[in-house]
Order: structure tokens, then sequence, then C-alpha cells
């Protein structure tokens, strides 16, 4: 078993173009996965009961239900009720929705560790319930919940990898691709792992220095 | 909208996927168990080069997505020596050594919940570190993250799901196969997305009961 390590350098541009498709589905998936993420906790926590229910249940179908098959039904089923997507944007899409509702619940629990006596101060001051959301609540908890968000985030970035099967050119379709057009399964799945490893490693790093950052300004009682 | 017809057609079919996706992750979650108790054991272990391996094993088998380690392991598997493993065979090693990575992380936090005065209790009582691990470490660290274990089986339930490209036939890849046979995309993977709810969800509420349970008893 040689390392052929030309099979790699002969292909830099491909590979380096699957690594740019990972990194956009992966940083458009994780935004469109926390605006609506931080929407279903407001709704689901300020909402009253009828938004609640449904909610609720969302977000259980969604957590109850693979990655792989949430992307099925968008870009399969979805021409049947009028959703003719791009394989990119069905898959940016089921990122997307696929992370809100981890987002979601990571945000409930980062709102529910504010302590009551901030928010009633600012009711007291006059704030709105919206104000009080933008200026006291979510600045606080977001210190909080940040080593969840960031660890959702990575957990976001190795299901990029699945996005290979609605046929997304991303790293893992680029590298199985050169795989199966070269019979090089060793050079290209290996790569493929210490890319993954790479990615992983430097978005927990730099997760971890944005915790310490952004906690220096956090006092815990 | 529905057509029933087809729908109840495909239910035998489904249901013996349904077998084929819960054997799998059952099969790999107990796999994944004793690698994961040896590996956070080793994490934990007075042996600094011990510690170093578990590291590495949870950092490559938690860093590298499962579907990378599925391919991996169905490309290279022929290639040093080991022809001819069946897909399930190859399933259940990726499920295994994934889940094992996980494991070791829950089992990490169990055992360091174990009070140190029972463990030195046992070495003066003359136990065997074996028996130290089976007695008193494993059955209490259980106990103690059996919330946390519940959601890991729900996640490697869902994570079966990609087990379908190294060609079993589990509850994706039957419905992928019947979708492609009757163009039904979207209920075809609705019913799919139903199956794995249907044992999900009540999973998910067992987790959070047991929680609750073992939160007020604690």
């Amino acid at each position: 078993m040689m390392f052929d390590v030309s099979i790699i350098t002969d292909r830099v541009e491909p590979i380096l173009h699957g690594l740019l498709v990972t990194f956009q589905t992966w940083f458009a998936g994780v935004l469109i996965g926390l605006v609506l993420g931080l929407g279903i906790a407001v709704l689901q926590l300020f909402g009253g009961r009828w938004l609640r229910i449904p909610l609720r249940m969302f977000i259980e179908v969604i957590r109850a239900t693979p990655f792989l098959v949430l992307l099925f039904l968008l870009y399969y089923g979805g021409p049947e009720f009028g959703l003719s997507l791009e394989p990119i944007t069905a898959g940016i899409l089921g990122m997307g929705v696929y992370g809100s509702v981890y987002f979601a619940e990571i945000f409930r629990g980062g709102f529910q560790s504010v302590p009551k006596g901030h928010v009633e101060a600012a009711e007291c001051l006059g704030m709105g319930r919206w104000q009080c959301i933008w200026r006291v609540q979510l600045p606080q908890m977001l210190v909080i919940i940040l080593p969840a968000l960031v660890n959702m985030i990575t957990i976001l970035c190795k299901e990029t990898a699945v996005l290979s099967i609605i046929t997304i050119p991303e790293l893992t379709m680029v590298l199985t691709g050169i795989g199966s057009e070269t019979f090089a399964f060793v050079e290209t799945l290996l790569v493929l792992c210490i890319g993954y490893l790479i990615l992983i490693e430097l978005s927990s790093r730099l997760g971890l220095w944005l915790e310490r950052r952004v906690g220096r300004f956090l006092v815990r009682s | 909208m529905f057509d029933w017809p087809t729908f109840l057609e495909s239910l035998p079919l489904m249901a013996q996927a349904l077998v084929v996706t819960l054997q799998t992750s059952l099969v790999g979650l107990a796999f994944g168990f004793v690698i994961g108790i040896a590996v956070a054991s080793m994490r934990l272990s007075p042996t600094p080069l011990l510690r170093r391996l578990g590291g590495a094993y949870i950092f490559v088998f938690r860093g590298v997505p499962l579907l990378v380690q599925l391919l991996f392991i169905y490309y290279l598997l022929p290639r040093i020596g080991l022809p001819n493993i069946p897909p399930i065979g190859a399933a259940i090693i990726g499920l295994a050594l994934a889940s094992g990575a996980y494991i070791a992380e829950i089992f990490r936090g169990g055992f360091l919940a174990i009070p140190h005065g029972q463990l030195e209790a046992a070495n003066l009582l003359g136990l065997s570190p074996w028996q130290t691990l089976t007695r008193i470490k494993v059955p209490q660290a259980i106990r103690l993250t059996l919330p946390a274990l519940v959601n890991e089986m729900i996640l490697l339930i869902k994570a079966s799901s990609l087990v379908s490209v190294v060609g079993l036939a589990d509850l994706t890849r039957v419905a992928q196969n019947l979708a492609a046979s009757n163009y039904l995309f979207l209920q075809t993977y609705l019913v799919l997305a139903l199956f794995y709810c249907l044992i999900n969800i009540p999973l998910a509420g067992l987790g959070s009961l047991l929680e609750r349970r073992l939160g007020r008893s604690a």
C-alpha cells in the first residue's frame, strides 16, 4: 500500500474548491440556523400557548429525524409542494432547519439562565419586552451559552459531509470522486479525514478563544 | 394526495428495514458501550501514554464525520486483507467506533462523579481493578449517565441512516429504493421521517423522564 502524493497534488484546485463549498454551506447553514433558532426560542418563551405547542412539536419532530432524511424531503420531495431547489440551496436550507431546533434549545436555556431580577429591573426602568430581550437578556446569555453554540456549530461542520449524498460538490464529494476515478481510496480518504480534523480543531480553538474573550465581562455570582 | 395503496404495499418492506436499522444501531451501541468504557478508563488512567491514546481516539472518532468513517471502513478493510465484510459488518463497526468515542466522554463524566472513597474502600477490601470497574464503577456510572446514554442512542439511530451509503438495506436505503420506483418522493420520505419519529420521540421522552427522576433522587 503506497501513498501516492501526486494524486492529491495534481488536484489541488478542485479540492480547494470543494473546501470552499464546505465553508459556504457551513456558514450559510449556521447563519440561517442561528436566526431561525433565536426566533423559535423567543416565540416559544414569549409567544403564548398557541405558539408554544406547535413549536415544541416542530422541535421534537426535527430532532427525531436524521439530517439525511430531512435533506431528501427538501431536495427530492420539495418539487411536489412547489419548492424546486438547487442541491446547494436545499443543502443550506436543510442545515439551517436542522440546526435551528438545536440552537433554539440552547437559546431557550440561555434565556432561562438570566436572573429574573435583571428582567424585573429592566421592567421597572421602563424597558419594553423587546428592549429587555435585546439589551438585557441576549447580551448576558450569549456569554453563558457560547460553549454550547460553538459545540453545535462544530457538529454542523461535520454534517456538511452528508451534503455529498445529494450531490453538492463539497469536500467529501470531491475527494471521494477523485477516489473512485483513480482508485486511490487510501490517499483521498486520509486527506479527507485530516481535512475535517483540522477544521474541527480550528473551530473549537476559535471557540475557546472567544469564550475567554467574552467571559472577561461576566461576573458569576 | 396521499397514495394509500402504495403506502400499504410498502409497509412490509419498511418494517423489515426498520428491523435492520434497529439491529445495526443496537449492536453498534453495545460494542460502542464496551469501547466507551475502555477508552474512558484509558483517559482516566495514571499512565500518560494510555491517557494520550484515549484522547487521540476521541479526537479522531469525534472529529471525522461518520459518513467519512463509514467510507473509510468500507473501502479500506478489503485492502488490508479483510475482504468480503458484509455491509452490515462494516456498518456496525463504523457505528461502534464512532459511538465509542461519544460514550467514552459520557462515561468519563460518570466515573469522575463516583466518590473517591468508594474506590479506596474497594481497594482495601481486596477487589481487583477489574472487579472495581465492573462491580463499582460501571453500574454507578450507568445510573448517573442514563439520560445522556439514551440521548446517545437517539443520535446513533439517526446516524444509522448514513449506513445506507455502504449498501445496507436500512430504513433510509429501502425508502430511497421505493421512491425511485414509485416516484412518490414526498410521500415516501415523509413516511420515512415518520418511522424515525416513532422510534426517537418516545426515546426522547424516556430520556427526559429519566433526567427528572434521577435529578430528583440525586
